[in-house]
Order: C-alpha cells, then structure tokens, then sequence
C-alpha cells in the first residue's frame, strides 16, 4: 500500500465538493426564511456550475489509474461524465426555481446533489461494490424526487412505480453480480475482464442479468414500462433530470461493464451478449418512435421519444464489433450523449413554463405559443429540431456521428433503420412544432413571463445546442481518446 | 463441507421465488417482501461464492446490500404511506392515475 497522493483526493474532489454543497443547502434551508428560500435553487445552480469547472480545471486524468484498492477509476470517461451530470442538475436546479408547490425546497436540492454524487461515482466506479453502491444512491434519490409532491396523486404514484421498477431491476442485476464473482472470484471489474472466459453461455446469462439493471436506468425496452407514466407523473424538472443525466449515467456504467467486466474490446467475448444489444437497440427506437406519435400528452411524447434516442445511442454502442471503428462508436455515444442532455433540458424548461401558466401538460396547451412569448416558442424551436436532428443543431451532429460509426462497422441495415427511425421521429417533432407556430391562440391566454433563472438556463441551453452542432472538432476530438483509455 | 453448488441452487430457488412473488402479489408490501427475498437470495449466493474463494469482499458485499435494503425500504414504506393517504390502498392495480 502506497502513502496517501494528491491524486487520491483530486479524484474524489468533485465529490467532496458536492457533499459541502449539499451541506450548506441543507443549512440555508434551516436560516432562511420567506420568500429568499426560492433563492436556493440559484444556490445549488451556481454551486453545481463552480463544481463542474473545478472538476474541468483540476482533475482532468493525466493518467488513467485505479484508485482506492481498485474500488474507483480515475480516467476521460469518468471526467467527461462526471461534467456531463454536473450540468445537467445545474440546469435542473434552475429549472426549479419558480416550481412552487416544492413545499421543502432544502430537502429538493439536498436530494438532487445525493444523485449527482451517486452518477459521478457510477460513472467512476470499478468494483461490483462500488457500482452497485453508486446505482443505488442514485436511484433512491431519483425515487424520492419523482415522488416528492406526495400529496399529489400523480407524484406519489410515479414515486411508486419507479420505486417498484427500479428496486425489482437492481435486484435482478445485483443477482448477476453475485454471478459474476463467483465466475471470476473477484470483484474488480478490471480483474474480471481478464478471468472471464469468450463463448460461454453462462456469460450470456449474467449479461442478460445486469443489463436488467443497466436497461432500467436506459429506460430501453423491454424496460421502459416505467417510463412514461414517471414521465408524466413526477415534477417537470425531475423528468428533465432522470430523462438525461439518470440516462447518460446508465450509458456510462453501460460503457464500463460491457467493455471492461464483459471484456467488449475482445470481439469473441462481445459475441455473447452483442446480437441482444443490437435486437434491444432495434426495438427500442421503433417502438419508441411509433408509440411517440400517437400522444397526446407532451410528457408522454417525450418520454417515448427518450426511448427512442436510448435506441440511437445504443445503436451507436453495437458498432463496437468492428475492432478499427470502437473508439469512434465510444466517441459516437458520448457525444450523442452530450447533445441529447442539452436538448431534452431546452424542450422540459419550455414545458415547465407553459404548464406553469396553462396548469395542462397537454400538446394542445402549446397552441399560438410564438404570440404569448416569442423566446419560448424559439427555444422549443431549437430543442425539437435539434432532437429530429436538423442541422447546424447538436442533434444532428450527434446522429451523424452515430451514422458514421454504423457505415464504418459495415451495419448498414442498422445505419438504414436509424435513418427511417429520425424520420418518423421528425414527423412528430414538426407535429409539435405546428401548434407552437400555427394554432390559434386559447381564448384568454396570457403572454408568459420568464423569470431570470429560466432566462438564463434558456439561453445558455440554446447557446449550446448550436455550439455542440456547429463547433465540432474541439468537443469531439478529446473523447475519441475515451476509448483506449478505458482499457 | 457443504458444497458451494448446493447453495447457488439454494439460491436460485430463493431468487425465483422472490421473482414469481413480484409478479403474482398485487399488495405493494408483499412485493416488497419478495424483492427482500430475491436480494437475500444474491446475499447467500455471494457469501458462499466468497467462502469458496476465501475473498472477503464477497462478505462484505453483503453488508452494504442489506444497507442499501434498509434504505430502500424505508423510501418503499414512505411511498406506500403517501399512496394510502391519497387512495386508501395500496393495491398496486390502483395505481393508474397515469396512463396515455
């Protein structure tokens, strides 16, 4: 055992920094009383935005090492992950803000940065213990926040059902650890990559078994029955958050166990579990998209059409099986990733507003939005062309990556799949965009007003969905490199 | 000594039935208990996995499972007891404020 380094606390800084955080939120809690404690929204926002320069500042890896006894990894994907969840819950946070029936506004934040720490750890974990660990503290916090209204039916339901959901899967999944140790006699996802047999059925097995709980958190089918009715029932800002940062960090435990523990970089290994990603990938997209057509609520439109971009995402992580195209698959899911948080955060902020003012989640309540405000209709402009991926915006730019990995990795059919797939996934999203633009005004509706924290978390959203789809490279290039030094 | 394969079968045999009881129950603490039962069932596995292997971490494993089981019970309950107040009961089939 080596002496203590500065790396072993640089590693865990973000983490560190983010209990303080929780600490002091807790406290103001307590002190402030009246109408400043709407002000702790602004708190945790700009305390999560502090965090994730600090950690883009002091702990970018120079080295990817094992750290902790081989519990925690300290390498690019855990950075780039790690950043990715920060910002997500500071954009969530300022989401809040003017969300009033949050009765215990100190227990909110608190909860939410208990999540975020759990994601950093997940996506930094690499131990059965530590990843199984940093799954739960993320879900039990996402479970309390989407039943946090639980004097509203709707909230302690879709409370409920994640709950239910959420504690069968990991169970499940913590049953495919205990399998997995007892075929590789250790924990260490590292050590159990290169004690893991290629072509065994039983590997087979435990990959069904942990994608249980990876595909929970991915919301991908046959797991997405949760989805939808969470969706529509927990508060706005809370589906914002568990539809991107809760799905970035399952991709990024996807990414680490697959690669590593199932040992995907071996493409005889991959052949276990592959051909049931691919056929998930598949599903997931179609049925997504074609359920997403027929709703009526834009809740429920979202929910399924974030299945659906899970499907994409996926997609871009089969094409691991040809070995010159797995660092740009990587590439492709992060990057895709990193798009599709900014711009399912843009479309909920809108949400949030205009059911604010209409009290109806309905895609109908959106009728003649452009008059009532011309920002929002704008914003959502932005978010649902970027998520049918029209260029210069980000979502076009990632499913191009996507596409590029598919045409490289010689799946062709699936780069044709994803195509027709965007297609009818832009019907839907134009659907949407023609009662923003095109509806006649309700008779009695009101300009809305914006207040600063949305204004701001508006426009820095926007700002970045065109800067992801317009300046590429310097975003890009960094996380081509993930993959080699995963390994 | 026992073989550890009589245990992994003991196991499985606990795992499925807390599985069949997820599936069958309707009343959201009995699922509750199944889901107890399947977690207790991957604890046994990993404690006779981790005396085969004379690794301790299979042992202590079980320790934060049954942490995290504590936790997420007491999240359970308080859902449970959230749900009773607004329906007077926690049948799960009642819950279908939310469809679409």
């Amino acid at each position: 055992m080596t002496d203590f380094q500065t790396i072993d606390l640089l590693a865990i800084l973000p983490e560190i920094a983010l209990t303080a955080l929780g600490v002091l939120v807790l406290v103001l809690d307590v002190t402030w009383r009246g109408k400043i404690r709407q002000q702790l929204g602004v708190v945790t926002a700009v305390g999560l935005f502090a965090i994730a320069a600090l950690t883009a500042v002091f702990t970018y890896p120079a080295e990817s090492q094992l750290l902790y006894g081989g519990m925690m990894r300290h390498d690019l994907l855990a950075f780039v992950m790690r950043l990715i969840f920060l910002v997500a819950a500071g954009f969530t946070a300022l989401l809040s803000v003017d969300v009033d029936n949050l009765g215990r506004r100190g227990e909110y934040y608190a909860v939410l940065i208990a999540a975020v720490i759990g994601m950093n750890l997940m996506a930094a974990s690499a131990d059965l213990i530590m990843l199984y660990l940093a799954l739960e503290t993320t879900s039990i916090s996402a479970y309390i926040l989407a039943g946090f209204l639980f004097n509203e039916e709707r909230s302690a339901e879709a409370g409920m059902k994640y709950f239910l959901f959420g504690a069968v899967t990991s169970t499940v999944m913590l049953f495919g650890f205990s399998l997995l140790f007892g075929f590789a006699g250790t924990t260490n996802l590292y050590q159990i990559g290169t004690t893991i047999q290629a072509n065994s059925l039983a590997i087979t097995v435990i990959a069904v078994l942990v994608l249980v709980g990876v595909g929970f958190k991915l919301a991908v089918f046959p797991f997405h029955f949760w989805s939808p009715d969470v969706y529509e029932g927990a508060p706005t800002p809370v589906t914002a958050f568990i539809s991107t940062a809760s799905k970035a960090a399952g991709f990024a435990v996807l990414l680490r166990v697959f690669l590593i523990a199932f040992d995907g970089t071996n493409l005889q290994s991959a052949s276990n579990w592959l051909p049931l990603l691919t056929s998930i990938a598949v599903v997931t997209t179609s049925l997504g998209n074609l359920v997403a057509l027929t709703q009526k609520n834009i809740k429920r439109l979202l929910a399924y059409s974030s299945i659906a971009h899970a499907g994409y995402a996926l997609m871009a992580f089969t094409a691991i099986q040809s070995a010159p195209v797995q660092a740009e698959a990587v590439a492709a899911v992060v990057y895709y990733l990193v798009t599709y948080v900014l711009t399912n955060l843009t479309a909920f902020g809108v949400i949030i507003l205009v059911a604010k003012n209409v009290g109806s989640d309905d895609v109908a309540a959106f009728a003649g939005l452009n008059k009532r405000s011309a920002g929002l209709s704008l914003a959502m402009l932005v978010a649902f062309l970027s998520l049918g991926g029209i260029p210069p915006l980000a979502g076009f730019v990632g499913k191009f990556f996507i596409f590029m990995a598919l045409v490289k990795a010689n799946l062709l059919w699936l780069a044709i799949v994803l195509a027709v797939n965007s297609l009818i996934a832009l019907y839907y999203y134009l659907l949407v965009l023609n009662v923003v633009y095109n509806r006649p005004v309700a008779e009695g509706a009101t300009e809305i007003q914006v207040s600063a924290p949305y204004r701001v978390a508006l426009t820095a959203l926007c700002v970045g969905v065109v800067v992801f789809g317009v300046i590429i490279a310097p975003f890009y290039d960094p996380i081509t490199r993930i993959f080699d030094l995963v390994k | 000594m026992i073989p550890t394969s009589y245990f992994i079968i003991l196991s499985a045999i606990l795992f499925t039935l807390g599985a069949i009881g997820v599936l069958v129950r309707r009343n959201a603490i009995v699922i509750f208990m199944a889901i107890e039962l399947m977690l207790n069932a991957a604890n046994l596995a990993f404690v006779a996995f981790a005396r085969q292997f004379g690794a301790e971490n299979g042992q202590v494993l079980v320790f934060f499972v049954m942490t995290v089981a504590a936790a997420e019970v007491a999240i359970g309950l308080a859902l449970i007891v959230a749900i009773f107040r607004n329906k007077q009961s926690i049948n799960i089939d009642d819950l279908h404020e939310l469809k679409g």
